[in-house]
């Protein structure tokens, strides 16, 4: 007996809010990334199952892509939190409120 | 069976995205994000993907995952921080006032059972599984036919993102700093 796409979908919205409030609550840099990962894997769940119930490998190729996009933001995002963190040290997004150098 | 899979799964994946965002150590945070992402590749299998699954474990679990420990370490920021901190006042119960009302907003349409809402039409590329030819086959062929030109550009993305992570981590040369302390000075 197979799971009904709903249960799959409901899941899926969970994680994505659960990101989604991470991402506003906390103040560490990495962790929020983090949170973006989540929402990202989120969306990823739900393409898959409406992959599965409209039977349509459209969505299966999208979240490949998904996989592409996220790996080059973490590369590109981590890289400017080392840049960031190489002229001062503190780990919250509230630090770095102000764009003169 | 299959509601065991799941369940599994989906207890893992929640207890997963629950520690990362309420451990208030960025490296227990990393190591309950590899949960999460192991409890998606799960879901994966169950919904026939197997492709995706194996490189989610390979891409996320194993170099993103990595990449965020990496940086961890090389910054030294895993020390435990303050989460009763507040810098704005009210900031959190906004913030999960946001998250239930999204939360309704996503859930009504599945509770009516009008998940079409969602995801539009039926069927338009084609179907994910003929007969017993497998979801790779299946997968690739639709993505060197009809998404060639979005997969190529991928590859332009991803050698604009390696070009922009080594600007960002090179040191400005000697001579570049100088400029730099020059043009700073009022």
């Amino acid at each position: 007996m197979t799971v009904p796409g709903a249960w799959y979908l409901t899941l899926a919205a969970f994680v994505f809010v659960i990101g989604a409030t991470g991402l506003l609550v906390r103040r560490n840099v990495l962790v929020m990334f983090m949170c973006v990962e989540l929402m990202l894997n989120a969306v990823n769940l739900t393409f898959v199952t409406f992959a599965r119930m409209l039977d349509d490998i459209g969505g299966q190729v999208v979240v490949f892509f998904v996989l592409v996009v996220a790996a080059a933001e973490v590369v590109v995002g981590l890289g400017i939190i080392v840049a960031i963190f190489r002229r001062r040290a503190g780990a919250t997004a509230d630090d770095i409120s102000m764009l003169k150098g | 069976m299959d509601w065991v899979v799941f369940i599994v799964a989906a207890v893992v994946i929640l207890v997963g995205a629950l520690g990362v965002v309420t451990s208030s150590n960025p490296v227990h945070a990393a190591l309950s994000l590899v949960l999460t992402l192991f409890g998606v590749a799960v879901m994966f299998v169950a919904e026939q993907a197997q492709f995706l699954a194996v490189v989610q474990v390979i891409v996320y679990a194993g170099a993103i995952v990595v990449l965020f420990l990496f940086v961890i370490m090389l910054l030294g920021v895993d020390q435990a921080e303050n989460l009763e901190v507040e810098p704005l006042v009210g900031q959190r119960p906004a913030a999960i006032g946001v998250g239930i009302a999204a939360l309704a907003a996503l859930l009504l349409p599945i509770l009516f059972g009008k998940w079409q809402w969602l995801s539009g039409q039926a069927s338009v590329v084609g179907p994910a599984h003929t007969g017993t030819e497998p979801n790779v086959n299946r997968l690739a062929t639709e993505l060197f036919t009809r998404y060639l030109l979005p997969f190529e550009a991928t590859s332009v993305l991803l050698v604009i993102a390696v070009v922009g992570a080594v600007v960002l981590a090179r040191r400005p040369l000697a001579s570049e700093r100088q400029g730099e302390t020059v043009t700073e000075e009022p």
